[in-house]
């Protein structure tokens, strides 16, 4: 299993159109899960799919994602064709990942790129919560080392969307050393003095919040977003309490100081492209200074 | 105290009560039944032979979560000599369910750390059964950073059910602590070793457990969820844990073979807890070799090769390979 980081092929594609389709929901007409309104899709896809009345921001999926987030056109994916293997023969596991191929039209939970973000450049993950609930097994580590070691030789910052249920059971212990496997990565792209932002979307839970999702230099997320540790049903019969409504919500977690903000998803690309022009190149280049002394 | 027997020994207690009763009748009525105890002892020898060989997964989570199994005090206090324990994570509190503090290992300072459970009920609660609230995984960075500062090495003990799932623990950024420490100790430019020692769960353990070596002792355990807890979200129903232990691939012999550990450190013969001696003797041959090998190892080489070492684990592939793990074209 053993490969060698610095030579490998980078494989480039731009996004297929019948992604995107499947990403926005096939009917007409879309109920808000918050609210119970009932609108046009094709409005609530004018507005990002934030719902007009209550603000409810509905789930979405990487194509939409990567739509909102970059500049047109400018997204090349990395890895586009790796796929889970079955490191522990689970029953099931290939027949389940074969399944979940088919229904969303991508190959793994999470896809990785290249792009800008007003003509800023940067590494984006985008992990979708429509292929095995997110979940981290081999692949998700794989192209995030992978994603984080293309923005360390390209001296460019890395933005991480998360949205996953946790370690990918089928994967057993293989998925739980995914979370080391990230973090030191991550620990790398923080030797270099290169910008990680994290934007936690519905849900960022177990595993994938107790590892990269929570390590950003600026730890975002959007509003309502389920975003902890251990389940909330865990919890209760834990503790034998119920718990507040809010409990683990965004906005809940910035309270107890764990986010730098809650961002509207209106307000995401904007946000980000600040941070970006904020933390423009310097530290960069002042590495490369300090090589030549 | 005498150790509790597990159900899957039971056969074996079984017979040796059958020969001791057998001693017992031959002294008290004078008849000669030498033979027949020969015979008896004979099959004991096997029949230990064939269950403590082919311990089945479950067998070894009995093991794991034994209430007499030696905990992380129990191996600092035979492998270490000047022990002095540092408490409290100097932001919140000092979380007892993480032991930590300086010592000397074969002469040398080394830092050690580990999960404690406790060993009776009231113990149990005060270290709230070994799970730690983000308090402990800040204490354990703590104390790893004290060590990088002074340039020894890192022992880590992993014994714990899991961090604790509770209201407080996510309040002050479970989460977050648990994913400091993997960032951070995936950078000490001092050698760092974790020893698996009881049950490994999931993500609490693994926040001690970013190491340059990685052991389990035979009868531990290390996995992303309980049994329990995969059969439930598995086949929906708890009772399937045993076929969950399987499945999930916990055991020292599994995580060996899926190479994520470096090795397995042997058990006595029924368990760590017949002989905690004997069995901290076992611990420190494993110890002694690693502290060696990684002692002569630079800073860099060492941060590198940890590196490598995560950054190798995952099993992926590619649509239409016919090479699984091999490079894109
Ligand atoms: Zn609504």
């Amino acid at each position: 299993m053993i490969r060698d980081i610095f030579s490998r092929k980078r494989h480039y594609t731009t996004i297929p159109s019948e992604k995107g389709k499947k990403d926005v929901p096939a009917g007409l007409m879309t109920k808000c899960p918050e609210c119970k309104t009932i609108m046009y899709t094709k409005e609530l896809n004018q507005n990002m799919f934030v719902c007009d009345h209550c603000g409810h921001h509905h789930r979405i999926g990487s194509t939409l994602r990567l739509k909102y987030t970059l500049d047109e056109n400018s997204f090349t994916e990395f890895n586009e064709g790796m796929i889970s293997q079955d490191p522990l023969t689970f029953p099931g596991y290939k027949e389940k990942s074969e399944k979940d191929r088919q229904s969303t039209g991508m190959n793994e939970a999470i896809r990785t790129g290249y792009g800008t973000i007003g003509g800023y450049k940067a590494v984006i993950a985008v992990m979708d919560a429509g292929f095995r609930m997110g979940s981290m097994g081999s692949v998700v580590g794989e192209k995030i080392s992978r994603a984080i070691d293309c923005a360390i030789e390209e001296e460019v910052p890395f933005i991480l969307f998360s949205a996953s249920g946790g370690a990918r059971m089928q994967e057993g212990v293989v998925s739980l050393m995914q979370m080391a496997k990230t973090s030191t990565s991550l620990n790398r792209l923080h030797e270099k003095g290169l910008l990680f932002i994290s934007v936690m979307t519905h849900p960022t839970t177990g595993g994938v919040s107790a590892s990269f999702a929570s390590l950003g230099d600026v730890n975002l997320a959007e509003p309502q977003a389920l975003i902890g540790f251990a389940g909330r049903r865990i919890i209760e019969q834990t503790i034998r309490e119920q718990l507040p409504d809010d409990f683990q919500s965004a906005e809940f977690l910035l309270e107890h100081g764990q986010l730098d903000q809650v961002v509207h998803r209106h307000e995401l690309k904007k946000t980000l492209l600040t941070l970006l022009k904020l933390h423009n190149a310097p530290q960069a280049k002042k590495k490369e200074g300090e090589d030549d002394a | 105290m005498m150790p509790e027997e597990m159900p899957f020994e039971k056969p074996i207690i079984e017979l040796r009560n059958k020969i001791a009763e057998l001693k017992s009748f031959t002294n008290e009525k004078d008849i000669d039944l030498s033979g027949e105890i020969t015979k008896l002892e004979r099959r004991l020898v096997q029949l230990e032979e064939d269950i403590y060989g082919n311990m089945a997964p479950w067998d070894r989570v009995q093991l794991a979560r034994h209430t007499q199994r030696p905990t992380t005090l129990d191996y600092i206090k035979g492998l270490f000599t000047d022990f002095m324990e540092f408490r409290g994570d100097r932001l919140y509190g000092d979380d007892e369910a993480i032991v930590g503090g300086v010592a000397a290992f074969d002469n040398q300072p080394v830092t050690v750390i580990g999960h404690q459970r406790g060993k009776d009920t009231k113990e149990n609660i005060r270290r709230n059964f070994g799970m730690p609230h983000p308090e402990g995984y800040r204490k354990a960075l703590r104390l790893m950073k004290q060590a990088e500062k002074f340039g020894r090495p890192i022992i880590c003990f992993i014994d714990t059910k899991g961090a604790f799932p509770g209201k407080e623990a996510e309040e002050r950024g479970q989460s977050e602590a648990i994913a400091r420490n993997l960032l951070e100790m995936s950078g000490f430019k001092v050698p760092v070793v974790s020893i698996v020692i009881g049950e490994g769960g999931s993500g609490g353990a693994l926040a001690l457990g970013v190491a340059d070596r990685i052991y389990m002792l035979e009868n531990a355990t290390y996995s992303v969820i309980s049994p329990e807890g995969a059969a439930t979200i598995l086949w929906k129903d708890a009772a399937h844990a045993q076929e969950a232990a399987e499945t999930m691939k916990i055991t020292a012999p599994d995580l060996k073979e899926l190479g994520i550990i470096d090795d397995v450190i042997p058990e006595i013969r029924g368990g760590a807890h017949r002989n905690l001696e004997a069995q901290t003797s076992y611990i420190r041959n494993t110890l002694k070799q690693a502290i060696y090998d990684l002692n002569k190892e630079s800073p860099e080489e060492l941060v590198h090769k940890r590196f490598i070492k995560f950054n190798a684990i995952g099993d992926y592939g590619y649509v239409n390979d016919a090479n699984p793990g091999g490079e894109e074209t």
